[in-house]
C-alpha cells in the first residue's frame, strides 16, 4: 500500500516534467534560456538577437523538436552561456556545488560554536556549584558579619 | 584541541581573503589588457589571436597566418542593423585593396551560422568570415558594440579602432593606411 502510494507520488511528479520535455512552451523556454547580448533571460529582453532566438524557438516548437534538443541547438551555436542554469556536468558543476559546501560549512562551523558554548556554560555552572574553600567561607561570613547592625 | 580549531580557521579565513584578492586583481588586470582599453591609452596592443571556423565551409582561419598583411578586422552579426549598412561599403574597399597585402576578415559575433551565411550570400561578400558564436573574441578586443572594426598591422599589432559602422570609403582607407603605416 505504501509502496503504491510512492509510486504514484512519483509518477505525479514524473508526468508533467516528462510532458515538458516532450511539448515545451515557448513561455518556459524563453525563461530558461538568455540573450547573448544583454545576458538576461530570454522572456525578458527584445534585443534583435533575442527576437531572433525566441522566432526560432517557435519554430523549432512547431517542427516538434523536445526541449532538450532546442536547447542543444542553441548550445552549439552559442555556447552554454546561453543556459540560465549551468549544466551539472563539468566546471559548471561548481555553481551547483559550492552554494551546498557553503551550507554544509555554515552548519558544521555554527553547530562547533554551539557546542562549544554549551560546554563552556555547563563548566560556568559547574564551578559555581562547588562548594568554597572552608577557610574562604569563614572569612566571607566574617566580612559580612561586619556590614550587620 | 580548540587553539588548533582557532588555527585552521584563521588560517582558512586568510586564505579566502587572499584568494578573492587575487581573484579581484587578475580580473583588474584582464580588463586593462583588452586591446580597446590599450588603443585608448595610445598603445598598439598585439591583436589576440583566434583561430575560429570560416563560413565559407573551408575549414579554420586563423589570424596568425595573416602576419606579414594588414588586416581589417570586423566584428559584425546578422540581427545587426547598421552592419547592414555597412557591409556593402566593406565589400567595395576590398575590391579596392584586395592584392596589396591588405585582407579583410570578418567576424561573425553570437549569431545563427545560418543567418549570417544568407546575409553573406544577400551582400555578396567575398572576404573571408568566421563564425564566432560564443563571442570568444569579443572580450579580448573589447567590443563594445556591433559592428566595430579593427585595423591590424602586418606585426600583428592593432593601429586603430572604429567603434560603429565605417561611415565612408574616406574612413576605412585612413584605418587601412594607419595599419600599413611603419610602426
Amino acid at each position: 500500500m505504501r509502496t503504491a502510494a510512492l509510486a504514484l507520488i512519483a509518477l505525479a511528479l514524473a508526468a508533467p516534467a516528462a510532458a515538458s520535455e516532450q511539448r515545451p512552451t515557448a513561455a518556459e523556454l524563453e525563461s530558461e534560456l538568455v540573450c547573448p547580448v544583454c545576458e538576461t533571460t530570454l522572456d525578458t529582453s527584445n534585443a534583435p538577437v533575442a527576437l531572433r532566438m525566441k522566432a526560432y524557438i517557435r519554430t523549432r516548437i512547431a517542427a516538434g523538436d523536445t526541449k532538450s534538443e532546442i536547447k542543444a541547438a542553441l548550445v552549439d551555436q552559442f555556447g552554454p552561456a546561453v543556459l540560465a542554469e549551468p549544466p551539472k556536468k563539468g566546471f559548471e558543476l561548481i555553481a551547483w556545488v559550492l552554494p551546498l559546501a557553503g551550507l554544509a560549512l555554515g552548519i558544521v562551523v555554527v553547530g562547533l560554536l554551539a557546542w562549544r558554548w554549551s560546554h563552556t556554560r555547563s563548566a560556568e555552572s559547574a564551578a559555581a556549584d562547588e562548594p568554597l574553600d572552608p577557610a574562604l567561607e569563614r572569612r566571607l561570613d566574617d566580612e559580612l558579619a561586619r556590614f550587620e547592625p | 584541541m580548540t587553539g588548533r580549531i582557532r588555527l585552521v580557521a584563521q588560517i582558512t579565513a586568510v586564505a579566502v581573503v587572499a584568494a578573492l584578492l587575487g581573484l579581484l586583481g587578475w580580473k583588474l588586470t584582464q580588463d586593462g589588457s583588452e586591446v580597446t582599453a590599450q588603443l585608448d591609452k595610445g598603445g598598439s596592443p598585439t591583436a589576440p589571436t583566434f583561430t575560429l571556423e570560416r563560413l565559407d565551409g573551408k575549414g579554420d582561419l586563423d589570424l596568425a597566418s595573416l602576419r606579414g598583411k594588414a588586416v581589417v578586422l570586423n566584428f559584425w552579426a546578422s540581427w545587426c542593423g547598421p552592419c547592414k549598412d555597412e557591409t556593402p561599403l566593406l565589400q567595395k574597399g576590398w575590391k579596392r585593396w584586395q592584392g596589396k597585402d591588405v585582407v579583410f576578415v570578418g567576424v561573425d559575433v553570437k549569431d545563427f551560422r545560418g543567418d549570417a551565411k544568407d546575409f553573406l550570400a544577400r551582400y555578396g561578400v567575398t572576404y573571408p568570415n568566421v563564425y564566432d558564436g560564443k563571442g570568444s573574441t569579443v572580450g579580448r578586443y573589447g567590443v563594445t558594440g556591433f559592428p566595430e572594426t579593427y585595423f591590424v598591422d602586418a606585426a600583428g599589432n592593432v593601429r586603430y579602432r572604429i567603434a560603429g559602422p565605417v561611415e565612408d570609403a574616406a574612413e576605412l582607407d585612413a584605418g587601412i593606411e594607419r595599419a600599413l603605416a611603419p610602426a
